[in-house]
Order: structure tokens, then sequence, then C-alpha cells
């Protein structure tokens, strides 16, 4: 049986531009999956078609067990999508913003307006509900876009970079709220261009890029394919760093790597942190004074790299080929672009 | 939080022309609460109108021949009915404006992943439009008996018919909104949609009988305002008013004013309202 969401060979262009090229996604109930990729992969477009925003060319695609090209409104009244940049009417109050979403979601204005006030509360926005959305701040005003979403605690939700552009402490707020709302049994589409953020939140990860997922597992499981762990030291004195170099070579699975200007020297390994230990102190034993040490697991950036050959943030500007200049003149081009003047 | 829910989630709409209303009627509330919360857009609004009350009426009148006369009075009681149609045509660009601003913010968006009525978005906007054109007109109203229109000055009119003219200003309104509604949608910017509102216009509402005796202009110019739409609904207003300047054309539109203002808009906003939501249903932000 498919999942909550489903797609099959999705396919949708514009102009030239073939934005999603044959993508396939299978998310079970209850489970979060993150789309991964950086600006220009697809990864929008990917939730326009899933949300009834755009027609695939081609393709299939359920969501909640409804076809979303079949029976579209059937779709809208179980789906909430909470977009990339706060879709909110920034000269309604927030309680005004969740009664009218809430009306036009088909609630009685009565029942609208019961469901906007424990909104509210849930997001910790009631002291704010009457002030118009114009004077929230930024992640008061995610909150209140994703509260929207949620008018109908629909079973399943499509977030477009929900945290982009948040500073640290807003964005742990949101995710502890998209944590809550996951243990409650809501499947979870989420797109992002923080590897750190589909770590923390989804089950599972699709990495995008250039309309089509390039990679899918869990966190774990793209961290493995990218290769082990590795130790790095970083000594105090430049002198040590050959005696240092030496005792890596003792332990290491490969070659090591010597970085003159930091002092760092990183080397492959097997044997986690019983390893470490023993690096530590035969490191010690040789007087070796040092500044830094530690076992590193490959980071979701590392598997992006690996998987791509560029690092995901730094992409947007390394668009120089051809391929990678239309594909950046898409409509997510134009989204992002929007969403800076949305900001300011 | 799942009792509420629960009950919500499968709250299937009962009969789409009701929904359809209620929907249009959520979004009309949503666009006046935002109307009133920028009150400077209003009031910009009417103060260009005003503006060309003032200036028509001191600058032009006195120098315009009207009816057979050149005196100011005349002037001013036929210039009010093109200056009422003109202010309202003018309500074409707040509603573009307001639409490609919604598109600009992902607010199209978000409404377009509810599951309302495909038309209720533009339709609030439009009925919103409306009572600030209502408002407009009434404002306007005022300071045109200040400067000395009067009604009934070259016959016998009444309440009724002077209120079915401001009827047919307000469905001409109505109409041209939808236009500013199409335009709104295609455009990529609200400032784009302002000005892509407006300059056509000046053409639409010069080459008229809003102004001027088009009895004085060239042939073909002539013909060209004679059947202008917004013509229709200026000639029915004086006719409606008992205003002078009444055109003596021969042309169909000019002879059946009423009818031809009335017909001209409901076809204006058949085609119109049909392109927009077509669009709107398409419409990516």
């Amino acid at each position: 049986m498919p999942g909550a969401i489903y797609a099959e060979g999705l396919v949708k262009t514009f102009g030239d531009v073939r934005a999603l090229d044959g993508v396939d996604l299978d998310v079970p109930e209850g489970t979060v999956l993150g789309l991964l990729g950086p600006n220009g992969a697809g990864k929008t477009t990917a939730v326009r078609c899933l949300t009834t925003l755009l027609r695939p060319d081609s393709g299939k695609a359920v969501v909640a067990g409804i076809d979303v090209v079949k029976d579209p409104d059937a779709v809208r009244r179980r789906v909430g999508l909470s977009g990339q940049f706060a879709a909110v009417d920034e000269y309604l109050t927030g309680r005004e913003n969740l009664q009218m979403v809430g009306q036009l979601y088909q609630m009685k204005a009565k029942a609208a307006k019961v469901r906007a006030a424990e909104l509210l509360e849930q997001f910790n926005l009631a002291d704010a509900a009457d002030r118009t959305a114009k004077t929230y701040s930024g992640g008061m005003r995610r909150r209140l876009d994703l509260a929207a979403a949620l008018v109908v605690s629909p079973p399943v939700m499509f977030m477009d970079e929900p945290t982009t552009g948040l500073d640290p402490r807003n964005r742990q707020q949101l995710w502890d709220v998209i944590k809550q709302l996951v243990s409650g049994g809501t499947t979870l589409l989420l797109t992002t261009q923080y590897l750190e953020e589909a770590d923390h939140l989804a089950h599972d990860i699709c990495v995008v890029d250039h309309g089509r997922v390039i990679a899918r597992g869990t966190a774990d499981e793209l961290k493995a394919q990218t290769g082990g762990e590795r130790v790095e030291v970083v000594v105090h004195e430049r002198e040590h760093m050959e005696t240092a170099s030496e005792v890596l070579r003792g332990f290491g699975k490969g070659e090591t790597t010597v970085e003159e200007h930091t002092r760092k020297l990183t080397v492959p390994v097997t044997g986690g942190a019983k390893l470490l230990a023993e690096v530590i102190r035969e490191l010690d034993t040789r007087g070796i004074e040092i500044d830094d040490i530690g076992l590193r697991r490959p980071t979701l950036d590392d598997v992006f790299l690996s998987l791509t050959g560029h690092v995901a943030e730094e992409k947007a500007e390394e668009n120089g080929g051809p391929a990678g200049a239309l594909a950046g003149k898409g409509k997510e081009a134009r989204t992002g672009k929007s969403k800076k003047e949305a900001t300011k | 939080m799942s009792a509420v829910s629960d009950a919500v989630q499968v709250a299937v709409p009962s009969n789409p022309i009701t929904q359809s209303i209620r929907d249009s009627l959520v979004i009309a509330k949503r666009n006046l609460i935002r109307m009133s919360r920028i009150p400077e857009m209003v009031i910009f609004g009417l103060i260009q109108p005003i503006m060309f009350v003032v200036l028509f009426t001191y600058v032009f009148g006195g120098s315009m021949k009207i009816g057979g006369s050149t005196s100011a009075e005349a002037y001013t009681n036929f210039l009010m009915a093109g200056i009422f149609a003109q202010t309202v045509t003018f309500a074409t660009a707040g509603a573009g404006a307001g639409i490609a601003d919604d598109m600009h913010k992902g607010l199209i968006d978000r409404f377009r992943s509810l599951p309302m009525a495909r038309g209720a978005v533009l339709t609030g906007r439009t009925l919103a439009d409306l009572v600030q054109t209502a408002l407009t007109l009434l404002v306007l109203a005022i300071v045109a008996l200040m400067v000395g229109w009067r009604v009934g000055t070259t016959g016998s009119t009444d309440a009724l018919r002077v209120l079915g003219a401001f009827g047919l200003l307000l469905l001409l309104g109505y109409a041209f909104t939808w236009i500013g509604a199409l335009i709104g949608l295609s455009v990529r910017t609200p400032e784009a949609a302002t000005s892509g509102g407006l300059i056509w216009l000046f053409p639409v509402t010069f080459i008229s009988n809003a102004f001027v005796d088009t009895a004085n202009m060239t042939p073909w110019l002539r013909h060209v305002a004679d059947w202008n739409p917004f013509s229709a609904t200026v000639q029915a207003c004086r006719v409606l008013f008992a205003n002078p300047g009444v055109s003596e054309s021969e042309a169909w539109p000019m002879r059946h004013s009423i009818w031809a203002s009335v017909i001209y808009s409901v076809l204006i906003v058949l085609i119109f309202r049909t392109l927009a939501v077509r669009k709107y249903r398409s419409a990516t932000a």
C-alpha cells in the first residue's frame, strides 16, 4: 500500500527547464521525509505539484490516498501547506488571519474562531493575537504561517523551507513545534537546504539535484555511503607535527592528511571511541601537546559533496555551466527572489 | 486538538454556489479590513478625482461650449458625470495592485492550497473595491455639490433616476476591477500592476464624451468616442441627472445609453471574469 504521500515519475517542465525530471517518492504514514537539495534543485516544484498548486506534466501523485490531478479539492481538504515565505496577510491580526483560513477551510465562523484561539495559544502567539502580523518578528510570522497550515489538523503536511532565514533560537523553536506535530501522527514532507535540519527532523531523506532524486535513505545510511569515521588532531607545537603524523599512521586505515597552517592532521580509522582513547594515550606518551582531538563522523555536507561534487550551500553561486544557469532561471529562482524581498 | 479537527476535516461543502458566495464574502471582509488599516491608500484614491473636479471646473470652465452655452456653470454640470465615471474606472489600478501584491507575498499560494471556491479570491477583491468605489463616489458627489454641481438643470429628474445613474457608475467600476484583476494576475509586481492598470485608462477616458463635446472631434475619433463603452455610461448619467451636454450623435450607444451602459458593463464582467479566473487557476507566484 502506498504511503501518505506517493509520487511516481513526476515530471514538470518550465520551457526548456526540467524542474522535475521523474521524481519518485513514498512517505509512510506518520513519518517525515526531508527533501534535501540546493536552490533550483526542484524541491519547491515538487511541493507545488503535490499540493495541487501546479499540475505535473506527467507521472502520478497520490496524497492522503487521493490522486492529486483527479481530485485536487479533496486533496486540499486534507493537506496543510506552509510556504517558503510566510504567507500571512500582514495587515490582518494573527487572529483574523487564522479565522479567515479556518473559514476558507469551510469551517463555520464560530468554529473557526474557537480554533484560531486554540492555535494562537498553542503557538505562543496569544499575547500578539490582536496585533497586525506586520508587527511580528520573522519567527512569529513563521509560527503564524505554520498555525494557518494546521487549522484543520491535516493528516498530511508540506513545509517548504520552514526555517530559511530564521535565527538559531527561532529555528530551534520551530523544530520543537514540528517534532510535536509529528509525534501526533502527522505525515510531513519537508524541504530544506540545511543538512542539519534534515538530519534533525527527518526519518528519511531524499537528496534532490537537477529535478532528480540522486540518493535516498536514513541520515545514517547516507553517511555510511560516504565512508567511515576519521580522527582529527590539532597539535599545539608545529615541531610536533611530524611525530604526530607518525603516531596516526600506526592507527590509520589510510593516508594521513596534514594541514600545515592549522596544525591539523586527519586520518581515516575504524574502531571508534576505543581507538580514539588509544591515540590520545600514545600521543601523551610521546609528549605531544594537543589543542584539539576528535572522532569525526561524516556530516550530510560530506554526503552532499560526495554525491554531487559540490557543496550544497555554495551551489547557487557556482551555477556557471549552461545547465546550471538554466536551472537557476526556473521558477524557483523567482520565488527565491521574492522571498528576499518579503523578509525585508 | 483532534476533537475540533475531526469535525472539520470531513466538512464537505454543501452547495457550490453558497460556498462561492460565502468564500467571496470572507475574502471581501479581509480586503475591507486591509483597506481600513491602510487609510492613506483610500485617501490618495480620493485626492486625484477631487483635484480633477477642482482643476477642470476652474481651469476649463468658461472656455468650453456645452449645449450652446459657454458658462462655467454649464461646464460644471456637464463635467461631473465624466469625472464620476473616470473615478470609478480608476479602481482598476487598485484591484490589480492588490492582487499582484497577494501573488508576490505568497498569499495566492495559500488561498490556492485551500479547499475554497476558485473564483472567490478575485470576487472578494472586486466586491471590496466596489465598497471603496461607492465611498469615493459619495465623497466626490459632496465635493461636486460644493463647487456648484446640480442635477435637473436641463429638465426634470428624480431621486430614483439619480440613484440609477450612480448604480450604472458602480456597475462600470465593478466591471473595470475585473480587468484590473486580470492585469494583477499577469504582472510580476504590484508596481507594474498600478501603472499597467492606469496607463490605458487615459486614452479610454479621454477619447470619450467625459470632458469635451464629441461633436467637435475629427469624425473618426468621434466614432471611437461614441462607441467607447465608457462614453455610454457618461451619456446615461447625463440623461439621468438631466445635466447638459447629452450627445446628439446617432450612434446606437448614444441613442440608448442606459441599455448600452448595462450591456457593456455586463459583457466586460463576463469576459474578464472568465479570463481572470482561468488565469488564477494556473497562477504561480
